[in-house]
């Protein structure tokens, strides 16, 4: 019986920009950021009440599990919001909406009452999307 | 834009929340983080806890002992640390942070300087050895920058 899921990949266009955007405007903890030799990074962010999911913030870089043209299709995905999607959660989605703006995060859809729950959507840094609901709304 | 009811609160605790997130190192009073939202004392605090689950005062501690962990791992001394991050004595820095993390700051150093140790001289321990193979990464013995 599976009973967790504690690693999950987000492919990043760029891992210092997604550094950046999910430690210091997200608020996202860093678990860790190891060198993996040239121009490689083993980079995860945690959500900062759940440290024990590790998001790991992936480069799409040829040579690794990527060819040239396989990688320059998942960047074109990812770029253009078609890869893959999270749903995120927080306590307070008017707030939180406020300061993300106010930190410059890009909201696709501002807070709207669904008849599935309270939501809005943003992209992160590299285009990919989310949802963010409030718990229990 | 106003698409909802009293935006005009929640921008306004939202500010004093950044305030603190950027001012934490000063000595802030909460008179002045209310003058900053505009709210009365009282009223601020009631709206701040309803939004964030703590008073202002219980979110700046926080802010300060998370801040000071960050600032421990960069191996800069605990004293330092305390001051770096507004406290201003070195016993209730540490007893509050032992009572927050469950640990004193000196054993939470320890504890991060041994991680920095084994991620530079061991990383495997810390990915998955499935993302590590798809890497190649299990096939070099040398993960260091050259």
């Amino acid at each position: 019986m599976i009973t967790r899921l504690n690693h999950v990949s987000i492919f990043v266009l760029n891992q210092d920009s997604a550094y950046d955007f999910y430690v210091n405007k997200l608020g996202f903890k860093v678990h860790t950021d190891a060198p993996m030799g040239p121009g490689a990074r083993w980079l995860t962010v945690t959500p900062p009440e759940q440290p024990d999911l590790e998001i790991a913030l992936m480069a799409i870089s040829e040579g690794m599990m990527f060819t040239k043209e396989s990688a320059g299709a998942m960047r074109n995905l990812v770029a253009g919001g078609t890869f893959g999607f999270g749903v995120f959660e927080c306590n307070d989605l008017l707030a939180t909406y406020e300061e993300l703006k106010a930190k410059g995060v890009e909201f696709t859809k501002a807070p709207t009452q669904e008849f599935y729950g309270f939501e809005a959507l943003f992209k992160d840094d590299s285009g990919n999307w989310f949802s963010l609901g409030q718990k229990g709304k | 834009m106003d698409f909802y009811p009293k935006v005009y609160l929640y921008r306004r605790i939202v500010k004093a929340k950044l305030f603190i997130d950027d001012n934490y190192a000063d000595a802030i009073e909460l008179d002045h983080i209310a003058d900053e939202a505009f709210f009365s004392k009282f009223h601020f605090i009631r709206l701040f806890k309803k939004t964030y689950g703590k008073t202002p005062h219980q979110y700046l501690t926080c802010v300060r002992i998370e801040k000071s962990k960050l600032l421990l791992k960069e191996e800069i001394p605990v004293s330092g640390v305390c001051y770096a991050v507004g406290f201003d004595s070195v016993s209730s820095f540490t007893g509050l942070f032992k009572r927050m993390v469950g640990q004193t700051p000196s054993a939470y150093q320890q504890g991060c300087i041994s991680k920095k140790l084994e991620i530079e001289t061991a990383p495997l321990k810390h990915i998955p050895n499935c993302f590590a193979e798809m890497n190649g990464w299990t096939k070099k013995s040398n993960f260091q920058e050259v």
